[in-house]
């Protein structure tokens, strides 16, 4: 995976509060390899019913509170990020989904979006942590660790082949202070 | 100085501390399902072995037909068959389809003793909350996670903030865990936990059952909480003994265990008090689960709700197909579904049957046990008659239509009173309406074919 330090595009709003990662993507779309493309599934049925717009193009989604809140399907986030949403601008995001999404390029900025609009372009900084748009500028928190994660490209699993050493460390103390947490074969 | 108990949970599994705060934690039991395989797929790609297929457990529940004799759909099919493949491949013990012990990962987990006090607990699963119930540090994950668990046998995690929910008095007849805790969501909204972990505490928590809180600590994600959490104490003892896989020195284990609680004078970032002879039976109305009502309660009015609120409930009735300001009680429905990791246990079933034993349902329902042991277990007592005799079809365990992905699905527009744990749009199938409710009280409905105060149908059949 690429990293990415700033980003220009266009936003589409979703103005609903709790949209939900069932609302994300619906179940039934979950059994499609990845190798397939997850774009068309993203927001599916509030797309087809017209409650949900958003232009082929469009890379800044400007949401409501709570967003993706419910489950751990991180092909919520596949279905973001194979449309080709860079980034989600929402005062509050559900905590699964949010990491999910750092390990996977999808910026979740927690800011204030009441003077966003989906007029013209969106300037995100991931370094200086801020949103341009026009004369306006705001600020957007971020998770340190999570912001060198989109940075450089990286997930979890590269942070932490690092420890190895540690882990095995511990895992031996660990087996020897607690040994009934084994499970018995079979 | 004085630790929650989780902080005790927590410090026993840090390996290593980084610069923002998160601790790398040890995972002392991981269970995938057919849903995992983006993860398995991810490891091949950087062509890692998993580092502890003894400490991980595959699961076929989310996709497994519920009409065993029925052939699946080939997509459906296939993704039970990679979940067989990517176990065998890898060394993994798996509870197919065809093993006896076969059931949904958060029912099996305790029935077979390998969720216990003390342990990290996760899976590709939101509803891994449910484990917390032993006293184990159990949260849900994305694909990414689970491909770094698989990997590693360890987690990144920042530490939670620490709620404690006090619920004292005696719950009324007929009331039980699922209703405290929509009364909970009800009350603080679907993200009032949000970076919570919580601990359930007080005399009507420590008078459930294990089953009562499994349901409870499942539907702490509903609140969007973290994790649930009851400190283990004779009850959660007495559930694991015995289990195939309970510790082979229990006092040692046990020995451990007696440590796992909250110390006296610990301090939580937030507290929340209930109580229980407060609690009705609850229904949800709409579509999130924040959207609880006592059954006795009307449906609210846009027109009175505070501006930002508005809409959302006027959508979520529109969804739903009801009228502001009426009672929730008598809403016809179509149909009815007990199941799922929330209640698909034994008890959740004999509950629902004294309400519907020697009565029919007056609409079409299922009923999926949540194990195949539980599914011998109620055959046993003869629930299954008591189901079958009442109109409700009595098929095998799975996902089923909590999730709908085995095509077991509510149709557009239908109205199913179920026990599950979530009423998103469309989570039933496309245009579903779902009622989250106990079984006894989707029992209740089905017996009258609407949404009813069970209270009234107890009368002279003991209490559940
Ligand atoms: S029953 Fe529902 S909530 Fe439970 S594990 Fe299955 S899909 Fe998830």
């Amino acid at each position: 995976m690429s990293g990415w330090q700033t980003h220009n595009g266009r936003a589409a709003r979703l103005m609903l509060d709790n949209v939900d990662t069932d609302q994300l993507i619906p179940a039934r779309f979950m059994s499609t390899p990845r190798s397939a493309g997850y774009g068309d599934f993203l927001l599916h049925d509030l797309r087809a019913s017209g409650t949900a717009v958003i232009d082929p193009g469009v890379s800044v989604l400007i949401a409501g509170r709570n967003f993706g809140c419910g489950s751990s399907r991180e092909a919520a986030v596949y279905a973001l990020v194979d449309f080709g949403i860079r980034a989600v601008l929402a005062p509050g995001f559900g905590d699964i989904f949010a990491a999910n999404a750092a390990n996977n390029g999808l910026l979740c900025a927690v800011t204030d979006t009441a003077a966003l609009t989906t007029d013209t372009t969106i300037h995100i900084d991931l370094a200086a942590l801020t949103i341009r748009q026009g004369a306006h500028t705001s600020g957007f928190d971020l998770d340190p660790v999570w912001q060198r994660k989109l940075i450089n490209g990286w997930d979890d699993i590269d942070l932490t082949t690092r420890a190895a050493g540690t882990i095995s460390d511990f895992s031996a103390a660990y087996a020897v202070r607690h040994p009934w947490t084994v499970p018995r074969q079979g | 100085m004085s630790r929650t108990l989780f902080a005790k949970l927590w410090d026993r599994h840090a390996i290593t501390t980084r610069e923002d705060g998160a601790s790398l934690l040890w995972i002392d039991r991981h269970f995938v399902h057919e849903g995992s395989h983006h993860a398995f797929a991810r490891l091949d790609q950087r062509g890692l072995p998993v580092a502890r297929p003894d400490l991980t457990f595959g699961v076929t529940d989310h996709y497994a037909p519920t009409r065993r004799d029925r052939t699946p759909d080939a997509d459906i099919a296939r993704m039970m068959r990679t979940l067989d493949e990517n176990c065998a491949r890898q060394g993994i013990r798996h509870f197919g389809l065809a093993d006896p012990r076969q059931g949904i990962v958060h029912v099996i987990g305790p029935e077979q003793g390998l969720t216990l006090p003390g342990l990290t607990i996760v899976c590709g699963d939101s509803h891994t909350s449910t484990h917390g119930a032993f006293g184990a540090l159990a949260f849900g994950i994305g694909a990414t996670e689970v491909a770094h668990v698989l990997a590693t046998q360890t987690i990144w995690q920042k530490p939670a903030r620490t709620m404690r929910i006090t619920v004292d008095g005696t719950l009324a007849p007929g009331v039980g865990a699922k209703d405290i805790a929509l009364a909970w969501i009800g009350r603080l909204g679907a993200e009032g936990a949000r970076g919570h972990v919580i601990e359930y505490a007080g005399s009507a928590i420590s008078g459930l059952s294990m089953e009562g809180r499994l349901t409870l600590c499942n539907m702490s994600i509903e609140g969007g909480a973290r994790c649930g959490l009851i400190a283990p104490d004779a009850i959660t003892r007495a559930y694991v003994a015995g289990r195939p896989q309970a510790p082979a020195d229990m006092d040692a284990a046990e020995a451990d265990w007696s440590t796992l609680f909250s110390d006296p004078d610990a301090v939580f970032d937030r507290e929340v008090a209930l109580d229980a002879a407060r609690i009705a039976p609850v229904v949800t109305w709409g579509t999130s689960p924040e959207h609880a009502l006592p059954i006795t309660g009307t449906l609210p009015d846009p027109a009175r709700a505070a501006p930002d609120e508005a809409g959302q409930i006027a959508d979520a009735l529109a969804y739903m197909g009801l009228s502001a300001g009426r009672p929730i009680a008598g809403t016809p429905i179509d149909q009815v579904f007990i199941g799922s990791c929330t209640n698909g246990r034994i008890e959740d079933l004999r509950a629902a049957a004294q309400v519907l034993r020697g009565r029919r349902a007056r609409v079409p329902g299922m009923v999926s046990p949540g194990s195949a042991p539980i599914k011998a277990q109620a055959e046993r007592e003869g629930l299954d008659r008591v189901f079958a005799e009442a109109g409700l079809e009595w098929v095998a365990s799975g996902c089923s239509m909590c999730v709908g992905m085995n095509g077991d699905l509510v149709a557009a527009g239908k109205r199913c009173a179920s026990t599950t744990n979530r009423n998103f749009k469309g989570r039933q199938g496309p245009g579903a309406r779902t009622h989250l409710m106990s079984p006894a009280m989707v029992a209740a409905a089905a017996v009258t074919g609407e949404l009813t105060d069970l209270r009234g149908l107890l009368a002279g059949r003991g209490t559940a």
